[in-house]
């Protein structure tokens, strides 16, 4: 494949990931800090811009060693220790440039980067990247769309749930209850995006 | 959760881990990884085996090796030992079974983050003795496994009139229009929540009458 070919691929896919294959609507990935974190915006925003770097430098990272070391090793099957490494080496990384560098950014997103380790969404990023064989360019489109289709998911439930606060909901239907039942109704919404890619 | 008493009975493990602490719908945790093979009842009966061996043994090995592990490296080392027992299931199925690997993806390397796996070493195998971990795991993915195979029976009938890919009798008639939506994502959303619901309405309606 040309490189302008690849480009378009993951412009592609970059669209794709946000909206028809959203990463948390789809494939129900990163669901449980989804339904624990989206009571209020703020919160949603910090851990969604979290989510967005992290799983961007992350899944690149993954590439690289998955392609560069463990390929040519023929120790695929290791994979899945490597991953989590990186991932939580990259994770603690981050937390103290962060804390080093910038109080302000710290103080905004400080509690949600340690939670960003177990983040079902960064690692099965990573692992889709492998099994669908995307090239390198490709990936960084794919990594980008997945970070900011579950910001967009995640924001839109906190805004959703702000609204439904005072509102009365059956007793056995509150917190989680409810949110699955929006989240579904986001999926179909979401599903309608699918006309936008036909004819590729 | 609040520490258990020196020993706790095995009853009391099943109970909690089944019913009254169920992941699912108490916890509400570990649901990312496995709600999206709940479409096939096959698929899901497989996914909740290697999620039932991980967590079982997991939780029995950090108990083992409790003792010796230091507490600020706690979490990477559970990890790696989950990691351990997931990437056997793995290799075990690429042996065995390479289709339902494919069929799978990426959920069974995702067992590793389940959070559900990771909450039970904490919360239990990292200050219990190893057997009662081991039954608390064993317990609590049990518990997993009868939510989510409830969810799988009905999304395969309502939505492909099929039970372990054979057909029903009523529901793959012409009779029956298939509820596509059972099977796409937006209908295991909405079959969770129904589930947790009922589950959750189950058990307030028993503490009332408790009172």
């Amino acid at each position: 494949m040309n490189l302008s070919a690849e480009i378009q691929q993951s412009f592609i896919v970059f669209i794709a990931a946000i909206f028809t294959q959203n990463i948390l609507l789809a494939y129900f990935l990163g669901l449980c800090p989804f339904i624990g974190v989206s009571r209020e915006i703020k919160a949603a925003f910090g851990l969604g811009l979290a989510v967005i770097f992290v799983l961007t430098c992350t899944t690149l990272l993954n590439w690289v060693a998955y392609h560069y070391v463990l390929v040519p090793l023929h120790l695929e099957f290791f994979r899945f220790i490597l991953f989590i490494i990186i991932i939580a080496a990259f994770v603690q990384f981050v937390e103290m440039a962060v804390e080093r560098y910038s109080p302000f950014l710290y103080q905004q997103l400080g509690v949600f980067l340690p939670l960003i380790t177990v983040n079902c969404a960064i690692f099965g990023a990573a692992l889709f990247m492998v099994i669908r064989e995307y090239t390198f360019i490709v990936t960084i489109g794919y990594a980008l769309g997945s970070g900011l289709g579950w910001f967009l998911a995640i924001m839109a439930m906190a805004g959703i749930r702000q609204k439904l606060a005072n509102d009365r909901i059956p007793r056995g239907l509150q917190g989680p209850g409810i949110t699955l039942i929006l989240a579904g109704l986001m999926a179909l919404a979401f599903i309608g995006f699918a006309g936008v890619l036909q004819g590729r | 959760m609040s520490p258990p008493a020196a020993r706790p009975q095995a009853r009391e493990i099943a109970v909690q881990g089944l019913w009254r602490d169920n992941p699912i719908f108490r916890q509400v945790l570990g649901i990312c990884s496995t709600l999206a093979v709940t479409n096939l009842v096959m698929n899901t009966l497989v996914m909740c085996a290697g999620l039932i061996f991980t967590v079982a043994l997991s939780s029995a090995t950090v108990s083992i090796f409790r003792t010796v592990t230091p507490r600020n490296v706690r979490m990477m080392v559970e990890t790696l030992i989950i990691a351990f027992y997931v990437i056997i299931i793995d290799v075990l199925l690429g042996a065995y079974w390479p289709s339902m690997r494919a069929n799978l993806g990426p959920y069974v390397g995702l067992i590793i983050t389940n959070c559900i796996v990771m909450g039970r070493c904490e919360a239990y195998g990292n200050n219990q003795p190893p057997g009662g971990a081991f039954l608390d795991g064993l317990f609590n993915a049990l518990g997993y496994t009868f939510v989510l195979l409830t969810i799988a029976v009905f999304r395969e009938i309502l939505g492909l009139g099929t039970f372990l890919g054979m057909p029903v009798p009523f529901f793959s008639g012409p009779g029956w229009d298939k509820w596509i939506i059972m099977v796409t994502p937006p209908g295991a959303f909405f079959m969770l929540a129904l589930v947790v619901w009922f589950f959750r309405w189950v058990q307030q309606a028993g503490e009332e009458k408790a009172k």
